[in-house]
């Protein structure tokens, strides 16, 4: 089902939370330092997880999914950017004060109340991103609002936390970290869930990135932002798409996301109507038919063929793969028929929904993951085939068949997974964190984890903000976007610069030079934010200059303005003479003096062209450049081109 | 964890006030507005002790935690009210005929645990229902029993709990268990293990301590695995000794069972903290088999009969020597009442000359003085120097290679039995449990340094 659809009428509702690394030197609870990647390791370690339970006795449903896929857990440690913190065996040192300086920040320009006292806790996570089991993260800021359209988003919380790490593989039961990334600090800014089509959803993350950026304090470059949108539709429920890439791919993920609920809410109707209203209504039975299907042709289920898969990805027993013997497993879920093969999102049928279910919990992945009765492979003799395993199967024409392979435990995991997943459609949408595709579709990922997994991390404490530190840092705060970009705009500046200068920071540094000089906005936009793309491509090392010295010469420019045009040369000059203060690198190309019998020296110039015997047109081209070269940043070119006219013109008079 | 009734638990000073002005109290469920318009919907949450009186701690409906300003508090209406009952609903430990029993005595620390996640706490799971729930891998193990003998965090365990315990041990062999494992805090795990050694011996079944270096909440702790090491090797190990069971590297790779005389934490944090020294240990153990490393020990056998000996005389201590120390030290030791020193010396056990005269006078008022070296490895070899052998001449008894917290446990079990210079001498100097091994190996020291090329390489080969 693709095209469009009538977002309005589906009650969708998207929220983001926006993740963006600070710029720190260090990590947020240890002195390692932050952003330092590293592409090899020096240290390899072993870890598991096990869930903690609730005090009723209950496993949080996304500790005991975890669990359930018993997996090895790899990390990768290289000693320049971890320490024994990383490695979960320290506990944290006091945590990085200039992140949660930065934290009240962003805060602030999202019009957040900051809090008293932080308090840091934690938020389990069992898939092994974070060796301890779990991130630590405290809110900094609520109650907030981000001026969107005509109207103010809701800013809910604005936190701080330590980011996790690399996934380098996860294959069958084991997954591989490495932890470069682990520990640094990153805010997270959660908004409410009030954007109602994919293009506000684009708007809003490039927006809250433009925020993020004009604070000066945050890292860029890739992976230093990433976002999770939560999509619900209405009578749906929050689904969180996990690492939106970019705002252009969010549009994608979003219209899918939003038709994929619209599709499993009728799905849910479909099955009430069939007579399944709850959970225990769904029924399922397995058998193992390794040998029936032994001789037959669809190669999905051939043992050879997972033999082949096995060596080719070079899974070993007791690490990726499990211990036991292959099978093929028959699963029955009657009165299920048709199900199995109903559209669900663009491209993609209800059996991908099982097979999301299947890869990750039982972590069986060898494609296709599963094959099942609504849409049987096409090979010659596969209705017989099909038709066998249904009798073996005792499939009854109201049933429906999925058939999953891979070692024996697993298939029986994939089994209950299968019956867990209609289970879940009985009651609509499950509560799922997915993760987005690059053809704008999406996954499973994991059962999206309640507010229950979270609890005070007792190892640090809890830290102090005065309302003096928060002023103090509100003093020293740039403009955000919506009072910058229109002071830019009025200016004359195109919004393609400024949200050029804003997202890579020249912003900061324009505002400061036109503050300190004097020297003209605009100007200083186009100069920072066009021309200096042009130099940097050039090879020159622009970005080595010190801010202090734009400043100077910003306001030596304004002071004599011919500067101006010798802007390329001095800023070389700036590059290439460090221990020349401005004022010398002027000096010494005697910029900003006129030197004297300039024209004359003009005049010789034009009668030797004209005597060398050029046309009109070059003529004045060929002196231009001759005077220009000596005389750029001495003598305004409009002066210059003026002299070269009158001359030309008193020749012509004088025939 | 002392239950109090105050409904403004940890709360003091002006939040106390505040609170009470405000009609609410801990375990509230409320809706506050600060003067900046926010709202917090939550609960009121207890107070820590070492926090300030300015604040009131509320648990967000996310799940989250925040430190409001009592005076930026302008409103309060309570929604509801439900008191932290922190009790877990028990599941039975399943039964099992064939299966060995054994008897985890509990002496404080969580080994395993439960979260309430409505207010965050920790709730220790300790009866055999709760650790079937935590960790129900235990009931293909074994027929678990519980006993709690008493809850303190192991630095403040002293000599009358290691009596007690000792009395503990030797009723469950009486009772006929198959094998005993003691929940005991890491901190002073070496020190109990040591004594455990002395006051326990000749018995007939695995004595087995065990704890855990990161909280048992955590997804990541080893307490689990170490539990379930210790249970193993409790109930199907072949070391009738007392032993320590913890990890062996810090990857979930496999336990190590080290000799309670030799043991020592050697990292304040490490899951891999605890090291034999100066030999190795007894046995590799993981979650499917047992990998001795030694044939030296004692091997269990039900027909033996365990000699229970819980006496001790608490006035021992360590004197870490270091140079520069005056006399006057060892002086107001002695004029305290002190009745055994243990010098922790320097060297081949070594202290400067003007203490002598002080040792002299020490053991002269019948003071017992034992050295052993602060390096922890090699001997108290106090013959090859001179300031040794007038040490041996004053009558300072060398310990060879003990411990310096093993002589300190042992010296005090010594002296429960006697205070006569030359039993305390022959006692002390008794091989009971491998406390004085005769040979060290070259593998009993090895301590790598990282940095170099060998070792880097040899360390990337292996799980960390």
């Amino acid at each position: 089902m693709e095209g469009s659809i009538d977002y309005e009428q589906a009650g969708l509702r998207v929220g983001l939370e926006v993740h963006q690394q600070l710029l720190t030197d260090q990590k947020m609870f240890c002195r390692c330092p932050a952003g330092l990647y590293t592409k090899s390791h020096d240290g390899v370690m072993l870890r598991h997880m096990r869930p903690t339970l609730s005090e009723l006795g209950e496993y949080d449903g996304t500790a005991l999914m975890e669990f359930k896929t018993k997996k090895n857990i790899v990390y990768l440690l290289h000693k320049s950017n971890v320490c024994t913190y990383e490695m979960d065996d320290t506990p944290p040192f006091i945590v990085n004060r200039r992140a949660i300086d930065i934290a009240i920040e962003h805060c602030l320009m999202l019009g957040c109340d900051v809090v008293d006292e932080v308090h840091i806790a934690r938020k389990q996570y069992l898939d092994g991103s974070i060796p301890t089991g779990f991130q630590r993260t405290a809110i900094v800021g609520v109650n907030g609002r981000l001026p969107f359209r005509d109207r103010e988003l809701t800013i809910i919380q604005v936190s701080v936390e330590e980011d996790s790490c690399r996934e380098i593989q996860d294959r069958g039961h084991l997954a591989v970290w490495r932890t470069d990334r682990l520990g640094m600090p990153l805010i997270e800014a959660v908004t409410g869930p009030e954007l109602k089509t994919p293009e506000e959803v684009e708007e809003a993350i490039l927006l809250i990135g433009r925020v993020c950026r004009s604070t000066g304090h945050v890292r860029v470059g890739m992976g230093a932002s990433r976002q999770d949108v939560n999509v619900s539709v209405r009578g749906g429920r929050r689904v969180e798409i996990k690492g939106v890439p970019t705002a252009g791919q969010a549009r994608q993920l979003v219209h899918s996301e939003a038709i994929r609920q619209i599709e499993l809410l009728r799905l849910r109707d479909e099955l009430h109507h069939r007579g399944f209203r709850q959970p225990s209504d769904i029924g399922m039975e397995h058998i193992d038919i390794t040998t029936l299907v032994a001789d037959f042709r669809v190669e999905a289920l051939q043992r050879d063929t997972w033999e082949r898969f096995v060596e080719a990805e070079q899974m070993r027993p007791g690490m990726e793969l499990a211990e036991g013997p292959f099978s093929v497993r028959a699963i029955r879920l009657p009165g299920l028929a048709g199900t199995v093969g109903r559209a669900c999102q663009p491209g993609r049928t209800f059996a991908h929904e099982l097979a999301g279910r299947i890869r990750v919990i039982a972590t069986l992945d060898q494609q296709p993951i599963l094959v099942h009765s609504d849409d049987w492979p096409d090979y010659p003799g596969g209705t017989e085939e099909l038709a066998e395993i249904r009798q073996a199967a005792c499939c009854g024409p109201d049933d429906a068949l999925v058939v999953v392979w891979g070692v024996e435990s697993d298939t029986v995991t994939a089994a209950k997974e299968i019956q867990l997943r209609y289970a879940d459609t009985t009651e609509g949408i499950p509560h799922e964190t997915r993760q987005a595709l690059p053809d704008g579709c999406t996954d499973f990922e994991r059962i999206l984890p309640g507010p229950d997994r979270m609890y005070p991390d007792t190892d640090s404490p809890a830290q102090l903000v005065t309302r003096e530190r928060v002023q103090n840092l509100l003093v020293k705060l740039p403009d955000p976007p919506w009072r910058r970009e229109p002071r830019y705009s009025a200016a004359g500046v195109s919004t393609e610069t400024i949200h050029f200068l804003i997202r890579r920071g020249g912003a900061r540094l324009v505002d400061r030079v036109v503050e300190e000089t004097g020297f003209d906005l605009r100007r200083a936009c186009l100069f920072f934010g066009e021309e200096l793309k042009g130099l940097r491509r050039s090879d020159l090392a622009v970005d080595k200059i010190t801010e202090s010295r734009w400043c100077a010469l910003f306001e030596q420019m304004r002071q004599l303005p011919v500067l101006w045009e010798a802007r390329r040369q001095l800023v070389e000059g700036l590059v290439d003479e460090p221990k020349l203060s401005v004022e010398e690198l002027i000096a010494k190309d005697h910029l900003g003096e006129e030197p004297s019998g300039w024209q004359t020296k003009v005049n010789e110039a034009l009668s030797a062209a004209t005597a060398r015997g050029l046309e009109e047109n070059k003529l004045f081209d060929t002196v231009m450049g001759q005077a220009m070269s000596v005389l750029r940043g001495r003598v305004p070119a409009v002066r210059v081109v003026h002299v070269i006219h009158e001359l030309q013109a008193r020749k012509n008079d004088n025939g | 964890m002392a239950e109090t009734t105050d409904p403004l638990k940890g709360y003091r000073g002006r939040a106390r006030q505040r609170l009470q002005e405000l009609g609410v109290r801990v375990w509230s469920e409320v809706r506050i507005l600060n003067d900046q318009g926010s709202t917090f919907e939550g609960v009121i949450l207890p107070r820590s002790e070492t926090a300030d009186d300015l604040h009131v701690v509320v648990k967000l409906a996310t799940g989250y935690n925040v430190g409001l300003h009592i005076d930026r508090i302008r409103e309060v209406e309570e929604l509801g009210f439900k008191e932290a009952v922190y009790k877990i609903p028990e599941q039975a430990f399943p039964h099992s005929p064939d299966l060995p029993k054994v008897t985890l005595l509990g002496t404080g620390g969580t080994i395993a645990s439960r979260l309430d996640y409505r207010t965050g706490a920790v709730i220790p799971a300790f009866t055999p229902g709760e650790l079937y729930g935590a960790v129900p891998e235990l009931a293909d193990l074994c027929n678990l029993t519980t006993r709690k003998i008493f809850g303190v965090f192991s630095e403040n365990m002293g000599w009358e709990e290691y009596a007690t315990l000792a009395q503990a041990i030797g009723d469950e062999i009486q009772a006929g268990v198959d094998g005993i494992v003691i929940g005991h805090g890491t901190d002073t795990m070496g020190h109990t293990a040591a004594v455990l050694s002395f006051m326990v011996q000749n018995s007939p079944v695995p004595i087995v301590v065990v704890g855990s270096q990161r909280s048992s909440d955590r997804p990541s702790s080893d307490a689990a695995l170490n539990l379930i090491h210790a249970v193993r090797s409790a109930a199907y190990g072949d070391i009738a000794e007392v032993q320590i069971c913890m990890f062996g590297p810090t990857s979930d790779q496999y336990g190590l069972l080290h000799r309670g005389t030799r043991c020592r934490k050697m990292h304040s944090s490490y899951r891999s903290t605890f090291r034999t020294v100066g030999d190795i240990p007894l046995c590799r153990v993981s979650a499917s088999d047992f990998g001795p490393l030694t044939h030296e020990y004692l091997p269990r056998n039900p027909h033996r009969r365990v000699k229970i000996d819980p006496v001790y005389d608490d006035r021992v201590t360590i004197l870490y020597y270091y140079p520069g120390m005056k006399p006057d030290v060892v002086d107001a030791l002695v004029d305290q009442g002190y009745k055994g020193i243990v010098i922790a010396g320097t060297g081949l056990g070594h202290v400067n000359k003007p203490v002598f005269p002080a040792l002299e006078r020490a053991i002269a008022k019948g003071v017992h003085v034992v050295m052993t070296v602060q390096t922890l490895w090699g001997y108290a070899q106090m013959y090859v120097y001179d300031t040794g052998r007038d040490l041996l001449d004053i009558g300072v008894v060398p310990l060879d290679n003990m411990l310096p917290e093993t002589a300190l446990m042992k010296l005090g079990w010594v002296l429960g039995h006697t205070h006569d210079q030359d039993e305390v001498q022959e006692m002390m100097r008794h091989s009971y449990s491998h406390e004085i091994t005769e040979r060290e190996p070259h593998n009993g020291y090895l301590i790598l340094q990282g940095g170099l090329p060998e070792t880097e390489e040899f360390v990337l080969s292996q799980w960390k």
